[in-house]
């Protein structure tokens, strides 16, 4: 191998490193609900599309970008305690199955509403941040890129510091620990899970800038939770470390059989490569890199 | 004299009983064979009979799957891609390969998929099975889309389907492919309902309820998820077979996407899981409540929202259906019309 042809994997291998931080920032999402009430939020993508779309659209009526930034939070956190009102309260107690599909359930109606209220169109969306790649020894990266995994580093070093600091940080740990239990100290899981949803709502709106920054603001926004899924399967559906350390893999190694395997069975394998990757990874670890192991009882 | 008065006593038939057993079946053999044929009109065949019968089918299959067996899949569509395509193949290679064996081979390719698929199930629980059998969905749709060879390389892989015929008698026409399309669904949904009530089905139901339980007691839960994988999908495919050969009359791959996959487990939510009946119910509710929320938004508002709001509002309405029916009636339209039959039977008596 040439030192350029060395070279190029580099270049591969970074650009899907930092594509793969993309993955993480939306799989943290699914992560954060996950480990407090055993929900697998299919919505997670839904709320990527309707916080982008809303700040998308505030910004386009000369909102100011900071005011629009705070309205749409404001509006996430109202989504997420309805959410826990509406379709968590009357499912408490029953089967991880059943609350899955409400999820799914949720999700047409979020995608729905969101594209009712705001429209079909296609948005873009300019953060301020120029994409101009520079390089590093001979290594093209991309600037924005590299902004994303900044923003992402520092909303994990957040949410870290935020689980483990504070009061409702410990709560949270202790409902994702033994819910009967935190129950039982006298925690208030409605309002714990309505936290946490606005929390997921929160990464979704971080997400939903930085995508939509990429892609354009559009429906397709909400189709990312499948590029989520294969990483949080990867990395155990309640493990923040594995969500970051699966994307990093998902991402990297999809690049590189997108440039090296595509070739030969046609390209297009995007779709299915990261899925067929982890499914490899699950046969040897059935709970993922970093998921708790069950253990089994009658 | 013991013997004979045994005899005597289960000489007499309940005929009340008997004619209450059979009036609901051959009512409906009637009006399946009997009534539509003759006076359903060409629209209600083509727009909602014909889809109907597949999705109640592809809901049986996945029915027996995730309602009986407890394995959640997602990616039901890829198996009835696999099936229509499959049957589109035999047909187009084998010369004067019989109707009815061209869907069974295109069911047993579904159901060989479906083993495949159905292998992580062996190590994998719940949502990490569920998301596993996305890579069905997607793996199927790219290779079918990336090679020319599974639609004959037609530029734009949409491909007519072939003529229908069994016996030399064409089923071509909207009653012909309603004949060919309820009679497969009728063979099958009582193979099943004789299945689901076997010890191969209890084995499905043991394995879904406690699959460590099951294991003590001797259920071999590796050969029950397998067989249920199998036969779910075996199901499915030729529910494919059916929405592609009879109903669309074109076989693509763009037809069975994710959405397709959604919808099916929609029926069985809305139905009733486990139930047979509710994945009728579903079905029906599916095809005819979207027909059924334009003609009311074209009633209501006239021409004043777009298809685009129309669609939306559909959604809406969609998602916000699946969590009531989840809160309120988790056993599905099946428990409902269970609970309206004994109020109307406790009103009469």
């Amino acid at each position: 191998m040439s030192y350029y042809d060395f070279l190029f994997v580099i270049e591969v291998l970074v650009g899907g490193l930092l594509s793969g931080v993309m993955y993480s920032l939306v799989a943290i999402g699914f992560v954060l609900i996950y480990k407090t009430s055993g929900v697998l939020n299919f919505a997670q993508g839904s709320m990527v599309l309707f916080a982008a779309l809303t700040f998308v659209s505030l910004v386009e009526r000369r909102v100011p970008f900071a005011l629009s930034l705070l309205i749409t939070f404001a509006v996430m956190v109202a989504l997420g305690f309805t959410i826990e009102r509406t379709v968590l309260r009357p499912l408490v107690n029953r089967s991880p199955m059943t609350l899955f599909m409400a999820t799914l359930g949720l999700s047409y109606i979020i995608e729905g509403a969101a594209q009712l209220i705001w429209g079909t169109q296609v948005h873009g969306l300019d953060l301020g941040i120029d994409d101009t790649p520079f390089e590093v020894g001979g290594v093209l990266i991309s600037s924005f890129d590299l902004l994303a995994a900044a923003i992402a580093a520092a909303m994990v070093a957040g949410l870290s510091a935020f689980f483990y600091w504070t009061r409702i940080g410990l709560a949270f740990r202790a409902v994702a620990d033994d819910q009967f239990a935190a129950l039982a100290v006298g925690l208030r899981l409605p309002r714990i899970w309505g936290t946490v949803w606005t929390a997921a709502g929160f990464v979704a709106l971080v997400a939903g800038l930085l995508w939509g920054a990429r892609l354009g603001v559009q429906f397709s926004l909400s189709l990312i939770v499948l590029k989520a899924l294969p990483v949080l399967v990867l990395g155990g559906f309640d493990s923040i470390l594995g969500a970051i350390v699966g994307g990093l893999i998902i991402g990297a190694s999809e690049k590189l059989a997108e440039v090296y395997l595509g070739p030969f069975v046609g390209g297009g394998i995007e779709g299915w490569f990261a899925y067929a990757l982890a499914l490899v990874v699950l046969l040897v670890r059935p709970s993922g890199l970093f998921g708790q192991k069950t253990v089994e009882r009658v | 004299m013991a013997v004979q008065a045994l005899d005597t006593a289960r000489l007499p038939v309940d005929w009340a009983k008997l004619v209450q057993k059979l009036a609901l079946p051959t009512a409906l053999f009637v009006v399946a064979y009997g009534v539509v044929p003759a006076y359903a009109s060409g629209y209600l065949v083509e727009a909602i009979l014909l889809p109907f019968l597949a999705l109640s089918l592809a809901a049986v299959g996945l029915n027996l799957l995730t309602g009986y067996c407890g394995q959640l899949s997602l990616g039901s569509s890829a198996f009835m891609a696999v099936g229509a395509f499959g049957a589109y193949n035999f047909n187009l290679r084998v010369e004067g390969l019989p109707l009815a064996v061209t869907m069974i081979l295109a069911g047993i390719s579904a159901a060989g998929f479906g083993v495949v698929f159905g292998l992580p199930s062996l190590r994998l629980r719940g949502f990490y099975l569920a998301v596993s059998t996305l890579a069905a969905q997607f793996f199927v749709q790219w290779a079918l889309t990336k090679f020319g060879w599974f639609s004959n390389d037609n530029p734009s892989g949409v491909v007519s389907a072939p003529h229908l015929a069994v016996a030399g008698l064409s089923l071509d026409s909207a009653t012909g492919r309603y004949l060919l399309s309820v009679t497969t669904v009728i063979l099958i949904t009582v193979l099943v309902s004789r299945l689901v009530n076997s010890a191969t089905g209890r084995n499905f139901i043991a394995v879904r309820d406690n699959e460590t339980a099951a294991r003590v007691i001797g259920v071999p839960v590796l050969k029950t998820k397998l067989l249920a994988f199998a036969l779910s999908s075996f199901i499915i495919g030729v529910a494919g077979v059916l929405w592609a050969f009879t109903y669309l009359r074109t076989v693509e791959p763009a037809g069975f996407n994710l959405d397709r996959s959604f919808q099916i487990l929609f029926i069985i939510i809305i139905g009733g899981l486990a139930s047979i009946r509710g994945a009728f119910l579903g079905a029906a509710f599916i095809v005819v409540f979207p027909l059924f929320l334009s003609r009311l938004g074209a009633f209501v508002f006239g021409g004043l929202f777009d298809s685009g709001v129309l669609d939306m509002s559909q959604r809406i309405v969609l998602g916000a259906l699946i969590i009531i029916f989840l809160i309120a009636e988790p056993n599905g339209l099946s428990a409902l019309f269970d609970r309206l039959k004994r109020r109307i039977g406790s009103r009469s008596s």
